[in-house]
């Protein structure tokens, strides 16, 4: 074989599922492997922001605390619509490896949709909490709390960004088979916003806060 | 796709794990019917947790934080290895992740009981 061939074949390598991809070192994809290291950053990130809310839930200074407003009936809807969207984003993954365009495409936007829920669901409740005398600025436990579930609100608008653009580029033509790593990749992202809500929901809303 | 991996998809139970130690290539993914049953015991788990706040319907009393962490745990861990398919990854995959969960636990744990006990 000659050194161009061999370059062209360890350059350019498809796998039996289709991932069109660059061999590597590792023999591993190594954007996929770049997602999960940043994934494990993050978790410092929302870390560093549940641990301030616990440190500050009960500092109201005399005001109205989060916990004193939370509607536990309506946030556990809007979990469960989360938690939903992992599902219908694992089931696009299927269908763009299986080379199923269409199937694909509405999963990918029935998950954007679920997302798009749940951020309605959170403006809502901060706008509810704001009448009721929750702002961010009230108490550091306000702060705290909005800046917890701020930023995990603009994860997820960034996730309905990518799913977007996912089903734009399929609508093209451009989503199939040979790249489903890409669905996969956004996909471990969509999953890591569901985990850090998981977390959210049970530590922050569930568990009584003396 | 190969003839292989989709016939791999259409198997009614989830594929066998495969550890291929090193290579990511070929590695086996669930069914579409195995992710909606993972997904109902997801919302089987999150139904009881909801059921948890309303204390007139049954009081937990000292089990209420354990069995809400317990739970927390249980969808943590079914989400990361059957929807982001660590179960089925190369390993290292796992361990970048879990590093960073781990770091992360390990010192906010420190940082909280530095507020709770040592101040």
């Amino acid at each position: 074989m000659s050194a161009e061939a061999v370059t062209a074949d360890l350059g350019h390598a498809a796998d039996e599922h289709g991932h069109d991809e660059h061999a590597t070192t590792t023999g591993l994809s190594h954007t996929k492997l770049a997602m999960w290291v940043f994934l494990g950053s993050e978790c410092l990130l929302f870390g560093g922001l549940i641990s301030t809310y616990l440190l500050y839930k009960t500092r109201g200074n005399g005001r109205t605390l989060p916990t004193d407003v939370f509607d536990i009936p309506f946030t556990s809807v809007s979990s469960f619509v989360l938690l939903m969207s992992s599902l219908t984003m694992v089931l696009a993954l299927s269908a763009v490896s299986r080379g199923e365009a269409e199937a694909g495409r509405t999963w990918l936007l029935a998950t954007a949709l679920l997302g798009g829920v749940f951020i309605g669901g959170q403006v809502y409740e901060f706008t509810a909490f704001v009448r009721e005398g929750v702002a961010f600025t009230t108490n550091p436990a306000s702060s705290a709390f909005f800046t917890l579930t701020g930023f995990h609100g603009v994860h997820v608008s960034l996730g309905i960004v990518m799913l977007m653009s996912l089903f734009v580029a399929s609508l093209k033509g451009r989503l199939t088979q040979r790249n489903a790593e890409t669905v996969e990749i956004v996909g471990l992202y969509w999953h890591f916003v569901d985990i850090v809500w998981i977390f959210i929901f049970t530590v922050i809303y569930l568990i009584p806060a003396d | 796709m190969s003839d292989t991996a989709t016939s791999e998809h259409s198997e009614p139970e989830a594929a066998e794990h495969h550890d291929d130690g090193g290579h990511e290539e070929g590695h086996a993914h669930p069914s579409d019917w195995a992710y909606v049953k993972i997904a109902v015991v997801l919302a089987a788990i999150t139904a009881l947790e909801v059921f948890t706040y309303f204390e007139t319907v049954l009081d937990w009393g000292v089990a209420l934080v354990p069995s809400l962490i317990f739970m927390m745990v249980v969808k943590f861990y079914l989400v990361a290895t059957w929807f982001m398919h660590l179960r089925f990854d190369n390993k290292l995959f796992g361990r970048m992740f879990t590093a960073g969960l781990v770091l992360a636990v390990g010192v906010y744990l420190v940082t909280l009981t530095v507020f709770e006990f040592w101040v």
